[in-house]
């Protein structure tokens, strides 16, 4: 497995690298770096001295790919791109070009209010996803599987700003049960959470439920399951001890790959309720034109993606002993 | 065991709830977790009078705190560098500049903040003899301010300011262990403070060089400030010295940014001397100008020139500080009636009573009405009123708009989108409050900002821009065209005032009424005694003798022209329509241009379009503010300024020199006048709209009078947390009949399925 693993990594790097390169060719496509400084500085008053200061100073003065003024290495490392991009490998994501402020530190800050609403949705959903199709599967069918399954794609067609808005009406305005929007530390939290994750397990009902029963029936007709039925096992059994374990694999593909961008957040959810979470950092930065954030979220985004696939690997490993790492 | 840890969490809860439903924690021993919790959470909803949608703790009720919110994290708390509104709301209440505007009189009135009295300027020749306060600009060669500073003054309490036992700055020499668990200011257990010095005054001066700050008034003020230019370029060698010097240590693998992110740069700021500031004594110095600039007075209210004291700066500059995002940027040290709390940018900002803020008052007299409309029932009481002030962020106006409606929020602006819930216009085309905001006891506050929307023709262009009198013409039948009074009603909901020239109202040199008219594109109707458009027919008249009969030229071909504008949003489609409706009355055939914001830059930089759209927002009430939009030395394309439009007219910049240095007096509103006809008839821009913003307020909130000028005031705000509370109460009482019949349908929908399952379970159990 470890070696399996180390392979994985290697094989990271080149995607990695290339990432971070497509990265600086999209952002310096749209904003160069005269763009960047007159953004940052303010809209009044901005000299062209001023420009060209700034970019001296969070060196944006050199060529972003290739220096042909150097000499040897230094025409690739006295660039941009370069300079930039070699201390994320160490996790060092630097100061954010607007507002200096520490990335790194800003990450761990705000990634604890994303899952914070990030992880019961994670979970409540799946659960709810996973017992539902399995009722869905059981009945297959039945007029509670064709309703079901008309009333799983009526949600998965609602957009999530109308689950959103909806809900902050329903229950926030007109019932005034729950605080419309909002955050809290500790167990004063849980009255704003309430809300977002009912909403959020709502809104991802639909899909979750939908592909879950599919999963289901396939596995419902196979012949273990017949064995298991004319052993004499009970349905909740066979669906739920027997069914549900051999259904794993899609359905860890499908979950395993997701968890490490728990702590990303929700851009809509985030913005409506005012949960300080990671969910706007790189829109924000994208649109204020702030490269260390792009890029160290961009980098972030690819490394958490090669973790999800390697664990969900590992993973099939662990409910199916006929996958080996080879 | 997992029994027993289930208990404890419901304790816990139900505990915690108990206490945010209003009681006490009673529950000591529950025999069943589950019911424990389930009790916890009924009393937490639905106990009689609690307000389970209450987004703030049960401690907060009653407190003497004023809510609001903000729309996006300020990026700067650093005087020096900050310059937008959003960082101002939040900076003018923790920092002191020497001035302030009057609050509540009109028109704006400077006075003085941490100073003895507003400084008069001294004038001298370039011998240094001293000359008359009206000498003519092109005499002067020195202006001096001298600034008394009050004495008494007291910082905030701060780390900075913290002593140890021998006298020694306690805090200067941080290490890790020591900034264990501390994320803010707060987290130090020993502050101090320190009476307010002219030194720190100067010091902000200098700041303002400081090339690692970045300021953005650092070209304004080289241009003013006696050697100023020469300090900050020095500074500037200064730090590329250190950074080369480090580089050339380090080794090729040198990173610039890490290693001052562990080992911040201090500049020595006495190494130069800056020989615009000088200090006379602990409470007094001076600021040298190389030119009369009258306008400087205001600058004094910006918080450009707040005081910095040595102590913060250079506890600030300490690498793990910086590395947690401790920053003066994050964490303002100043004077003034508030201190920062909490800094949370994406979450809430709490900002509390400062115990060592100065004795001020509440302005005992104001402009005629004011007492009337109970503004100086407070005149005398000592500032700040309200003891705490906290915005939260709330970054989309569905949720914001509903929170004030709730009573969560003490005011609110309007938005597009809850304007027809809120105001209403009769039948005079008064604006007013709907009948649903009245029975809330809400109040409306409008006032004109000190602004201006404007479209502008680039001057240098060869078919829109010149001088000639067609030229003229043709820009003069455009702005008739251009309907600025539809375009109010249909996009701004009637929020903001036609405008006649570059001046809005309230600020000295605008006139109302037939005085104030552009006679270009207006006609006074004596009859109804308002200003009349001009008819399309006398601007097609107008295209006609400019060359351009119904659209078309000499040759028959229409006229074409571009219009440029960042205009990106879904919603800017019926603007960008409108425009070209509008042209196609005058045969204009109006081609839309609108790029990303740096494209537009770009093309406005390089002055490669030919109408476009701008906007601008007064630094200070004063006509010279936004005169010197129009003035030749400051066009962009030739001098990187303001002048968008590259508008050039020798007479019009002659009379500017005359009127940038005078006093407000007739005399000025004469040349002013002069000038304004001059821009009238060359119409470089189509004048736009001046914007009116709509600000509403809770019946618990008192003192409220819109001063566009002024930062400070929250301090004047008063609440009545009583009243805030009980109406709360009243507004916010669950209904919960729809959660029973939602529950009920659930139940017996379910009753058909759990039959079903029961039978096939028996079916199968048979077998």
């Amino acid at each position: 497995m470890l070696t399996y693993i180390i392979r994985r990594v290697l094989y990271a790097i080149p995607i990695v690298i290339g990432v971070n390169l497509l990265t600086a060719v999209l952002f310096f496509y749209v904003n160069t770096p005269d763009d960047m400084a007159r953004k940052i500085l303010g809209e009044k008053n901005v000299t062209a001295t001023q420009v060209e200061n700034w970019k001296r100073d969070h060196g944006y003065n050199l060529p972003v790919f290739f220096n042909g003024a150097e000499e040897g290495a230094a025409k690739i490392s006295e660039t941009i791109f370069f300079r930039k991009s070699l201390p994320l490998l160490w996790l060092d994501f630097g100061r954010s070009d607007r507002n200096n402020i520490d990335i790194g530190g800003e990450i761990k800050t705000r990634m604890f209010p994303s899952l914070a609403i990030s992880l019961p949705i994670f979970t409540f959903a799946l659960v709810l996803d996973l017992f539902l199709a399995m009722m869905l599967a059981y009945y297959r069918g039945t007029y509670l599987d064709v309703w079901g399954v008309v009333l799983a794609v009526v949600l998965m067609s609602v957009s999530t700003l109308f689950y959103i808005i909806g809900g902050q009406y329903l229950l926030g305005k007109v019932l005034k049960l729950f605080p419309i929007s909002g955050f809290d530390t500790g167990i004063d939290s849980i009255k704003f959470l309430v809300l977002p994750v009912v909403i959020g397990v709502l809104s991802s009902l639909g899909v979750g439920v939908r592909f879950y029963r599919t999963v289901f029936l396939e596995e419902i007709n196979r012949d273990y399951v017949r064995t298991a039925r004319a052993k004499g096992l009970s349905e909740g059994a066979v669906l739920f001890k027997h069914a549900l374990k051999n259904a794993m694999i899609p359905v860890l593909t499908n979950v395993v790959v997701s968890i490490p961008f728990l702590f990303y957040g929700s851009l809509l959810m985030e913005r409506f309720f005012a949960i300080p979470g990671l969910g706007s950092f790189t829109i924000d930065a994208i649109q204020a034109q702030d490269f260390a954030i792009v890029r160290s979220m961009v980098y972030l985004g690819s490394i958490l993606y090669i973790i999800g696939l390697i664990l969900t690997d590992i993973s099939y490993t662990l409910v199916d002993p006929r996958v080996r790492f080879e | 065991m997992i029994y027993n840890y289930r208990a404890v969490i419901s304790v816990t809860l139900l505990n915690s709830l108990r206490k945010y439903a209003g009681g006490g924690t009673i529950i000591k021993n529950p025999s069943t977790p589950l019911r424990g919790v389930l009790l916890g959470i009924f009393l937490a909803l639905f106990s009689g009078g609690c307000t389970p949608n209450d987004p703030y703790r049960a401690s907060e009720a009653g407190a003497n705190t004023f809510y609001s919110t903000f729309f996006e994290p300020p990026k700067h708390l650093d005087p020096a560098r900050a310059y937008s509104s959003e960082e101002y709301d939040f900076l003018a209440q923790i920092y002191e500049p020497p001035l302030q505007y009057h609050y509540l009189n009109r028109p704006y009135e400077l006075i003085p903040t941490t100073i003895e009295e507003v400084p008069s300027p001294l004038y001298y020749d370039k011998n240094g003899k001293r000359l008359a306060h009206d000498s003519a600009p092109g005499k002067v060669a020195r202006a001096v301010y001298e600034i008394k500073v009050r004495k008494g003054v007291l910082y905030q309490d701060h780390p900075a300011f913290a002593k140890g036992p021998d006298g020694s700055a306690l805090y200067m020499n941080l290490s890790p262990t020591d900034l264990k668990g501390i994320d803010g200011v707060s987290g130090f257990k020993v502050k101090g403070t320190r009476e307010l010095k002219s030194d720190d005054y100067i010091l902000e001066i200098m700041r303002l060089a400081d090339p690692e700050i970045e300021s953005p008034v650092l070209p304004i003020f080289e241009k003013y400030i006696l050697g100023l230019k020469e300090y900050s370029e020095a500074l500037r060698r200064d730090l590329d010295g250190i950074r080369k010097e480090r580089r050339a240590k380090a080794g090729v693998s040198y990173n610039q940014e890490a290693d001052e992110k562990e080992n911040p740069v201090v500049l020595d700021y006495q190494k130069h001397r800056l020989p615009g500031v000088e200090r006379v004594d602990e409470h007094t110095f001076r600021i040298i100008l190389k030119t009369k600039y009258p306008q400087f007075v205001y600058w004094l209210a910006m918080p450009f020139f707040s005081p910095v004291p040595e102590e913060a700066r250079l506890f600030y500059k300490q690498g793990l500080l910086a590395k947690k995002n401790i920053t003066i940027d994050r964490f303002p040290v100043g004077t003034g009636p508030y201190m920062m709390e909490t800094f949370n940018p994406n979450m809430e900002i709490i900002l509390s009573r400062n115990p060592n803020f100065h004795y001020e008052e509440y302005p005992l007299a104001g402009e005629a009405g004011d007492a009337d409309k109970g503004l100086l029932k407070d005149g005398g009481g000592r500032l700040p009123f309200a003891d705490k002030l906290v915005f939260k962020l709330e970054q989309e106006v569905i949720p914001r708009w509903n929170k004030f409606l709730q009573g969560y929020y003490d005011n609110s602006g309007i938005t597009s989108d809850s304007f027809d819930q809120a105001v209403s216009f009769s039948s005079a085309g008064e604006a007013g409050l709907t009948d649903a905001m009245k029975e809330k006891g809400i109040t409306l506050q409008t006032s004109v900002r000190p602004s201006i929307y404007y479209t502008g023709f680039n001057m240098d262009d060869d078919a829109i821009g010149g001088y000639s009198p067609e030229k003229q013409k043709l820009r003069q039948a455009v702005s008739i065209a251009l309907d600025f009074e539809e375009y109010i009603e249909i996009f701004n909901n009637g929020r903001g005032v036609p405008a006649m020239s570059p001046i809005p109202p309230g600020i000295f040199g605008h006139a109302e009424g037939k005085d104030g008219i552009n006679p270009y594109v207006y006609e006074w109707d004596p009859s109804r005694k308002k200003t009349v458009r001009k008819s399309i027919e006398y601007a097609r008249k107008l295209m006609a003798e400019a060359g351009y009969p119904n659209g078309r030229d000499k040759n028959g071909r229409p006229l074409v022209l571009t219009f440029d504008n960042p205009w990106t949003g879904a919603d800017s489609t019926p603007m960008i329509n409108w425009y070209i409706k509008r042209m196609r009355l005058l045969g204009i055939q109006l081609e839309n241009r609108t790029t990303d914001y740096n494209r537009f830059q770009e093309k406005m930089l390089k002055g490669n379009f030919q109408i476009f759209s701008w906007g601008w927002n007064a630094d200070y009430p004063d006509p010279e503010n936004f005169l010197f939009l129009l003035i030749g030395s400051n066009s962009k394309v030739r001098h990187q300024g303001e002048n968008v439009s590259n508008y050039s007219n020798p007479e019009f910049d002659r009379l500017f020199k005359i009127m940038e240095n005078m006093d407000n007096s007739p005399a000025r509103e004469k040349v002013i006048n002069e000038m304004l006809a001059i821009a009238q008839k060359d119409s470089p821009w189509v004048w736009g709209h001046h914007p009116v913003a709509f600000g509403l307020y809770h019946r618990w909130m008192s003192n409220v009078k819109p001063n566009s000028m002024a930062n400070n005031t929250m301090k004047y705000l008063r609440i009545d947390p009583e009243l805030r509370k009980n109406s709360r109460g009243e507004w916010n009482t669950p209904n919960l009949w729809p959660i029973a019949i939602i529950a009920a349908v659930l139940i017996l929908g379910s009753v058909p399925a759990v039959i079903s399952v029961r039978k096939k379970l028996g079916r199968a159990k048979r077998r």
